[in-house]
């Protein structure tokens, strides 16, 4: 890992303490991520990957726990009092929800809701705060922005309301925005637009981003770099060309195995990957994925495979030799 | 939004003839009459006195004859404090009880909501426990307990305060009834208020507020306080209504010349005039202030429109 990272993530791990027990939401991620860069988080629910970013953001709830370390712009984000963390939020990292619908303050106008970080980060009178919020709805093709400032959330559609949110999440450039799965809630053209608009920024403000979703195509799309999460864990991470091409773990080949293909190609059955996430309370021993494993050895039932770094950007978790996956 | 408020005024009128229709019908019902006493009348004065509050009429024509007075505005003469209307009962009687009413409702709502803010804040730990455990106290102590203890301990004790009465202008006098008004609202308004804060906190836009980077302050008082109060309004509609019209109880405890006596009083005494008169002003009141509280939550949630 450089000095140059914009964010750095070491060995971050989450529990929660519930009635049941202690959750392991996320064990041991390490990633890091260049100025500019984006990052795509793959993983099916519960993998963690939600959790990693709220870790990350100091937005975890109130039974959560996150151990590690998070280096964003030279410091460690995990040790921050809330006053130095609230500087970081909002004015350097940005955070795009799934839900555009609860997301937004139901009782406050557009225009308090953007204005007010500007306020709080930049200084700006209310004045100035109100041209800028315009001018960022303008940059995320909201029309008649002038006016819609003033709307309430509910007077928006769904796909508008995300574009506020995005909006929101621009409006006092920051170097990072981590978008947690912006478009699961939205239906197929919206979120064809929002990508695309997301596409736009990263091209426009050169501003990095992770990207959390579930959806392959999404980060195909987007991405120039790929993380891939299972159990809380890290699987595989390597730039997108090579998730795609050469897939160097079991999870990731059943993941893309899984998704539809419209060349239909002799199989007319819709792959999956047997058997179900791992419970967070009860975790294998040895590798999460171990009990859904097509190539499980004896060893991955036993030990925890690390994840070891072939070069600078991937690395996989897996005992069993790439030459030997099925 | 004019509109709306005149259709909800007219909506009224019905629930109003119901309310006074049956009232009237009802104290009728129930046994003995107004000139009733251990010592019984002559009945030459008994007829005469029945003549003149109209009571030898069928009952049809009373419930006729008190109708149109009441759609004149006049409750009729009290048949019990011979010398005063209704009317007049009612305005001394409630502009007391709306003094004391009010200035409970006021301290009840302040420190009800305050309470709640800390407790949903402090969410299991002492202080939370300690200011849920003084609202179950507040709520299951009745006010014939709390009262004498306040003034065993406030005027009898430490001497602070006057015991009772309504006479002099000092505001000390306001004090006790106020406190032992106000308690059980606090009580319930605070547990209101610390159930809907806990779960507004957890919303998804809080979260949005603070990924932003708002100080807590902004975000309890500027995301979080409206969408929680919301509970608390509905809750106010009724309990104004109740808290404002006086409390029998606080009333007699206190010796406070307010509605609440008045109403006791009248049903005791069959006082059918007096009973129907506060029975239809109760009514108004509580179909007002129901009123005032849908107006507010349409001036309070922006989702709710008037057409």
């Amino acid at each position: 890992m450089s000095a140059n990272n914009l964010l750095e993530v070491h060995n971050l791990r989450v529990r929660f303490a519930t009635q049941d027990g202690e959750v392991e939401a996320v064990n041991g991620v390490n990633f890091s991520l260049a100025p500019g860069e984006t990052l795509g988080i793959v993983g099916e629910s519960g993998s963690g990957k939600s959790q990693t970013v709220l870790a990350i953001m100091g937005l975890l709830a109130g039974n959560g726990q996150a151990s590690g370390k998070v280096v964003f712009g030279g410091k460690d984000l995990l040790t921050l009092g809330s006053r130095e963390l609230n500087a970081v939020r909002g004015a350097n990292i940005g955070m795009i929800f799934q839900d555009p619908m609860t997301s937004l303050n139901p009782f406050l106008r557009i225009s308090t809701q953007l204005t007010e970080s500007l306020v709080a980060h930049r200084g700006m009178s209310k004045k100035e705060a109100l041209a800028r919020a315009v001018e960022v709805l303008d940059a995320v093709h909201i029309p008649d922005a002038k006016n819609r400032v003033h709307y309430y959330p509910h007077e928006f559609s769904g796909g508008m309301r995300q574009r506020v949110m995005i909006a929101m999440a621009l409006l006092c450039k920051p170097q990072l925005i981590i978008a947690d799965e912006p478009t699961t809630a939205l239906d197929v053209t919206v979120q064809a637009q929002i990508l695309a608009l997301l596409d736009e920024l990263k091209r426009d403000f050169g501003v990095a981003i992770i990207l959390i979703t579930h959806d392959l195509g999404v980060v195909a799309g987007l991405c120039e770099k790929v993380m891939v999460m299972y159990g809380g864990q890290v699987m595989e991470c390597a730039p997108l060309d090579d998730i795609f091409a050469h897939p160097r773990h079991p999870y990731t080949r059943g993941l893309l195995r899984s998704v539809p293909r419209l060349d239909g190609a002799g199989e007319t059955r819709l792959a999956t990957i047997p058997g179900n996430p791992p419970d967070l309370l009860h975790l294998p021993v040895g590798c999460p994925f171990s009990p859904r494993c097509p190539d499980v050895r004896d060893l991955c039932r036993s030990d925890r495979p690390l994840l070891r770094y072939q070069d600078a950007d991937s690395a996989r978790a897996c005992h069993v030799p790439v030459e030997e996956l099925t | 939004m004019l509109r709306y408020a005149l259709r909800r005024l007219v909506g009224a009128i019905p629930t109003l003839l119901v309310l006074i229709t049956l009232a009237f019908f009802m104290i009728r019902v129930a046994p003995g009459g107004p000139f009733d006493s251990e010592k019984s009348l002559p009945p030459e004065i008994e007829a005469n006195l029945n003549e003149a509050y109209h009571l030898d009429e069928p009952l049809w024509q009373q419930y006729l004859r008190y109708m149109g007075n009441i759609l004149q505005g006049d409750f009729g003469p009290s048949f019990q404090y011979r010398e005063y209307s209704v009317n007049e009962l009612i305005a001394q009687g409630f502009s007391v009880s709306l003094t004391i009413g009010g200035t409970a409702l006021l301290v009840a709502l302040l420190v009800g909501c305050t309470l709640g803010i800390i407790a949903a804040l402090r969410q299991n730990r002492p202080t939370d426990y300690a200011v849920m455990t003084l609202a179950m106290t507040g709520i299951s102590i009745p006010n014939f307990v709390v009262a004498p203890l306040l003034i065993l301990a406030f005027a009898v004790g430490l001497g602070w305060f006057p015991a009772g009465g309504w006479e002099g202008d000092s505001l000390a006098k306001i004090v006790l009834p106020v406190i032992a008004l106000a308690l059980p609202y606090i009580a319930y308004i605070s547990r209101l208020m610390r159930s809907s804060m806990i779960e507004t906190l957890r919303s998804n836009y809080i979260r949005t507020a603070r990924a932003k980077g708002m100080p807590e302050r902004v975000v309890i008082l500027r995301h979080a306080l409206k969408p929680a109060f919301m509970p608390v309004l509905s809750f106010l509609g009724p309990a104004a209504a109740a808290i404002i019209t006086g409390s029998v109880v606080i009333e007699m405890i206190f010796g406070i010349p307010g509605l609440g006596r008045y109403f006791v009083q009248g049903a005791l005494n069959r006082d059918y005039t007096l009973v129907m008169g506060v029975v239809v002003f109760y009514g108004i009141l509580i179909i007002l202030f129901n009123f005032i509280v849908d107006l507010l939550y349409g001036a309070l949630d922006p989702k709710v429109r008037y057409d």
